[in-house]
């Protein structure tokens, strides 16, 4: 190796040395850039939800919904909401209860069937979880508690401000009496 | 340019000492070689254990975490101690011979960078030993897991920084070596892909390999001085080390494969006995792909929590890689086209490589997909996936350049039939091994787990007799190398017809000197 080329050789190693070193700092400045990425970007910030939040609720505007039941005389079962209306934003998803109580001595077979008021409401009230669903069987003085969950359709029109949602329950037909 | 004998005289000095002072890159190109031979059989005999254990389900010869510390050694070894230090090997040989130039640039820190190498080999083993045993984290040393094991995993961190160090070494000798000492009237574009591609290489590894050793640092202060860089306890986040980790980590693996490009590149134009077809496009596709390699970490952790537009950003570049890497491959195809083909044992393992790593390839891109390796990541489809671009690819490349050069660096031809047989079995073992593992991912096999459901058991059966085969195959490579140092029939300077390259002007074996004067090249 000529003296030239054995400069131009060191002069080069100290270069590439210092691109190493560089690199090592730069793992470590990749603790502050991954903070600020995640301070801009809002991920790992507190809230880890924010990415499954439901981003379809329309907040600009809320739809009463009163609920009511009926039973017919022949039943011997009380059905009630407890609550007796609600607000929801359309797109929201929203949890609510009827108790049901069955005031004979008898096992009963029941079944809820749902109407609203508007009728078009039935269109956009989306039930995700209803007792309506199934059957319901109720042991004798059974208390109990019966779920519905729903959606309102975002496309419910802006003019429905208000809807009634309402069970009436009947004995199922095909219980043995 | 005035002609200078370098310090040393002009034979081998006899005995240990000859090996353990020497400044010859031809001597240290051979250590390597061997180190990386023994690292291979030391790494593959736990995969042949990892192997027996997964032959049935439920737990027959070893303790789950005996296994977690088997795959996870397997792989630190393969990567580490097996596949860079004989591309390393390669390159200390092959680089001066193949540019015209005397030695390596800075020789006495080419023997630091080769003798540390034990150094960490040593701590790696002594960890299996050590109570708690070895790390059981994974490769990939990921906390808050890596955060609680013993005195072993503050040993391996000081390993990776050893080998790191070693590899950096290696490439400042190797930039400097290429960027200056190449003999007079070769440029750039007219050096051998081989060189080619470890130039590019060697700025890959100067670029991540401190970047790793940030991160094993940050793993080593969390773990012994307070520090919580990934600890949640005190406000930092492991998912942190998985960027940090992958940052390093991707183009770790085009470090693997370029040197294997490279050594592609030179044998399939020899036995195809036409000029590499592309060669300006093979130069650009490698720098692409070395590139490309920095901006796309994150498809390594699809599932860490990801906004979708990161999903979808990672996965469009990740894809991105295809274009570059199918011009080589296009580009093979392309030079051995209306080639005069032979096919010697360095070609089979060159068409093995081209052919099976392009499976690997196309593994790798259904696996870039965001919403299939959501389903995919961490099965055994991974595993099949990478064993198809690490063993069937870079070991391949590896196993063909050595066919290819022994000749040269020996003197002796080596068993041509044997090789023969090496290729073939390891060939149809390799795939009786690792291709049933896409089923088995697909099915929902996950890695790193000792133990199975009873419907995985058929393949895995399958797969640990292909891979006792595997296994059993390189032991007749170690046979083909020992016969051929000894002794055979004589090699001529110019081993392959008609081979092109400065490395055939020299005899067979080279001179302990090569090139003092520099040849001039047209």
């Amino acid at each position: 190796m000529t003296a030239a080329v054995s400069r131009a050789n060191s002069v080069l190693l100290r270069r590439l040395l210092l691109v190493s070193l560089g690199m090592f700092g730069f793992g470590f400045a990749l603790v502050p850039l991954y903070d600020v990425l995640c301070d801009v970007t809002g991920l790992n910030r507190g809230d880890v939800q924010a990415l499954a939040k439901n981003t379809q609720v329309d907040y600009s505007r809320v739809v009463g919904v009163e609920m009511v039941a009926s039973v017919p005389d022949s039943l011997p079962v009380r059905l009630i909401a407890p609550n007796k209306a609600l607000q929801a934003h359309p797109g929201e998803l929203v949890q609510t209860e009827y108790e049901v109580e069955n005031l004979s001595d008898r096992v009963l077979v029941t079944q809820a069937i749902p109407s609203y008021s508007p009728q078009l409401a039935a269109k956009y009230f989306k039930k995700i979880e209803c007792f309506c669903f199934r059957e319901q069987v109720l042991q004798p003085h059974e208390k109990r508690k019966l779920p519905v969950m729903f959606v309102l359709d975002k496309e419910t029109p802006k003019d429905l401000t208000w809807l009634a949602l309402s069970y009436t329950m009947f004995e199922s037909p095909k219980a043995a009496r | 340019m005035e002609a200078h004998a370098t310090e040393h005289g002009h034979g081998a000095p006899k005995g240990i000492t000859r090996w353990l002072t020497t400044t010859n890159h031809k001597d240290i190109g051979t250590m390597y070689l061997w180190f990386a031979a023994a690292m291979f059989l030391f790494a593959g005999l736990m995969a042949m254990a990892i192997r027996a254990e997964l032959f049935e389900p439920g737990m027959q010869i070893m303790s789950p975490d005996y296994f977690n510390q088997l795959t996870t050694l397997h792989g630190l070894i393969m990567v580490f101690g097996a596949i860079m230090p004989a591309m390393a090997g390669f390159a200390n040989w092959q680089i001066p011979m193949m540019i015209g130039a005397p030695d390596m640039a800075f020789p006495r820190m080419n023997n630091w960078s080769f003798w540390i190498l034990p150094a960490a080999a040593i701590l790696l083993v002594l960890s299996m030993v050590l109570p708690g045993g070895a790390v059981a984290t994974g490769w990939t040393l990921y906390p808050p897991l890596y955060m609680q094991g013993g005195i072993s995993y503050d040993l391996t961190i000081f390993a990776v920084h050893i080998l790191g160090a070693s590899s950096i070494m290696a490439s400042l000798n190797i930039i400097t070596t290429i960027l200056n000492m190449r003999a007079p009237g070769m440029t750039l574009m007219k050096m051998p892909l081989f060189v080619w591609t470890w130039l590019i290489t060697a700025f890959l590894l100067i670029a991540v390999m401190p970047v790793l050793a940030g991160a094993v640092t940050m793993l080593l202060t969390d773990r012994n001085f307070g520090t919580h860089f990934f600890d949640a306890a005190g406000g930092g986040d492991p998912v942190l080390f998985q960027h940090v980790f992958w940052f390093f980590g991707h183009p770790e693996v085009y470090i693997l494969i370029l040197p294997a490009f490279g050594i592609v590149s030179q044998i399939i134009p020899t036995f195809s006995r036409k000029p590499l077809f592309g060669y300006a496009s093979m130069v650009y596709a490698t720098a692409s792909i070395a590139i490309l390699s920095f901006f796309v970490w994150a498809h390594h952790m699809f599932t860490v929590g990801m906004p979708a537009v990161g999903q979808l950003y990672f996965m469009y570049a990740t894809m991105l890689i295809a274009v570059p890497t199918g011009v080589k491959v296009f580009n093979w195809v392309a030079t051995m086209w209306k080639g005069s083909l032979t096919f010697e044992t360095p070609m089979l393992f060159a068409v093995g490589f081209v052919s099976m790593f392009t499976i690997g390839g196309f593994t790798g891109l259904v696996l870039a997909m965001a919403p299939i390796d959501i389903q995919m990541q961490d099965t055994y489809y991974v595993v099949a996936h990478f064993h198809y671009v690490l063993v069937s690819g870079a070991l391949f490349a590896i196993f063909a350049g050595v066919y290819y050069w022994l000749p040269k660096w020996t003197g002796h031809m080596y068993n041509e039939t044997l090789g023969k047989w090496h290729f073939w079995l390891s060939m149809i073992s390799f795939n009786v091994l690792f291709f049933p593992q896409h089923f088995l991912g697909m099915a929902g096999m996950p890695r790193r787990i000792p133990d199975y459901a009873l419907q995985f058991a058929e393949f895995n059966q399958i797969s640990s007799i292909g891979g006792f085969v595997f296994g059993a195959s390189q032991i007749l490579m170690l046979i083909v190398i020992v016969q051929c140092i000894r002794g055979g029939k004589k090699a001529e300077a110019v081993v392959w017809e008609d081979a092109k390259g400065l490395e055939w002007t020299v005899p067979s074996p080279p001179p302990y000197h090569t090139f003092e004067t520099a040849p001039e090249v047209k």
